[in-house]
């Protein structure tokens, strides 16, 4: 509990601010780090669970004479939960846990105290750029898993299981909703994407600075991001498709 | 600073992709168009049974696709569908009085859909008439009620 509230006061003070030039140069920095180096990982992903999607639905779907619904079995389980939940896992392991040993470790090596001795903030300087990283990357990549998960599908479904081309497309068109289901998939990404930062951030900043603490702190992310993502996509769901 | 200018660049790339990215799902994928919704005029039918009719669902003409299935809603005053149709406004004006909307299935168990075929009057339909003219759709258990009950009167 009392970590919780420490967590809370930390995400307020390192999230609002002014952000200078200075730290706009940070956050691009930082970007490029846990976003665009992310990106291969995420979309190599996709790629597969579109893949295989495509073709454990193709199977099932053709007992029934319906494989024209191929399209939009796979776009809607990739928008509405796949890509949003799968993304953020593979976010907390690849740059989350990053995160945390990197500020962890400034941590350990007292830079973040020095920073503090010379006046200044590393809430500011370290976190905030780090955070809003996460917050704006997350959602792009969960975007870019769709795309190439969807496009993995038609590889599957229609090139090589024989699926026709257009009710592949058009089934997709006609029960794909932007609002209710691309909509409702980037808010969870968003949720996600503020949690899993948050959590890395937090556990890198407040974790005890010995080389064990990190190790410890770098799991602790994983597991909570993991498990947070999971329990908050079931509430989520819950919300928005289940008629709460 | 060179390596901190393709940083910039990756970073932007990274970015302008995201958007394109979610472009094409709202394009490509949930069949979102650019085009206005002003450019569709509503047309209302009453139907004694929609079947499994849902809203969005496909209107054809000759199957081509010409417009949407707006909205469903009982009509408390003769107990039956009342459909709001919504279609391209190049048809306004031109589908004539007599007009008729049957309820058609994609296929043996596909999704259902309203076929609109054209009649002979010279009045024309304007936006927010109704089509006095319509088929229900086919529901398999009252077929074979039919069906049973024929042969057994045989």
């Amino acid at each position: 509990m009392e970590a919780l509230g420490r967590a809370g006061i930390f995400l307020f003070q390192s999230a609002v601010g002014v952000p200078s030039r200075e730290g706009w140069r940070l956050w691009l920095h930082q970007m490029h780090f846990v976003g665009v180096l992310s990106l291969a990982i995420v979309l190599v992903s996709g790629l597969f669970i579109g893949m295989v999607l495509a073709l454990q639905g193709y199977t099932i779907l053709v007992d029934f004479g319906a494989e024209q619904a191929l399209g939009q079995m796979v776009a809607l389980s990739l928008l509405r939960e796949l890509a949003p939940v799968v993304a953020a896992l593979l976010f907390a392991g690849r740059a989350g846990s990053a995160l945390t040993a990197e500020i962890g470790l400034m941590k350990a090596t007292e830079q973040l105290t020095s920073m503090e001795m010379i006046g200044v903030d590393p809430l500011r300087r370290v976190v905030a750029p780090r955070l809003w990283a996460g917050f704006v990357s997350l959602p792009i990549l969960t975007v870019g898993f769709s795309v190439v998960g969807i496009w993995g599908g038609y590889l599957v479904g229609v090139e090589w299981l024989g699926v026709f081309e257009g009710s592949y497309w058009s089934n997709m068109q006609a029960n794909v909703a932007f609002v209710s289901d691309i909509g409702n998939g980037m808010i969870k990404s968003v949720v996600f994407a503020l949690v899993v930062t948050w959590i890395a951030v937090f556990q890198g900043y407040d974790l005890v600075p010995t080389s064990e603490g990190i190790s410890r702190a770098t799991t602790r992310t994983v597991v909570y991001s993991s498990l947070a993502v999971l329990g908050l996509d079931f509430v989520l769901t819950a919300i928005m498709f289940g008629g709460l | 600073m060179k390596r901190s200018k393709t940083m910039e660049f990756g970073v932007g790339l990274f970015m302008v992709a995201g958007i394109l990215g979610l472009v094409f799902l709202g394009l490509r994928v949930s069949g979102l168009t650019l085009s206005a919704p002003a450019q569709s005029f509503q047309l209302e039918a009453n139907f004694a049974n929609i079947g499994g009719l849902k809203p969005r669902a496909r209107v054809t003409m000759a199957g081509v696709t010409v417009g949407r299935v707006e909205s469903i809603e009982l009509d408390t005053q003769w107990y039956d569908a009342r459909v709001v149709l919504s279609l391209n406004s190049e048809l306004e004006g031109e589908l004539s009085r007599d007009s008729i909307a049957s309820i058609l299935t994609a296929g043996l168990l596909g999704e259902q859909y309203i076929g609109l075929s054209v009649g002979g009057d010279p009045e024309m339909l304007e936006d927010g008439d109704t089509i006095r003219d319509t088929q229900s759709a086919l529901v398999l258990e009252e077929l074979i009620q039919q069906f049973v009950s024929n042969m057994t009167s045989n």
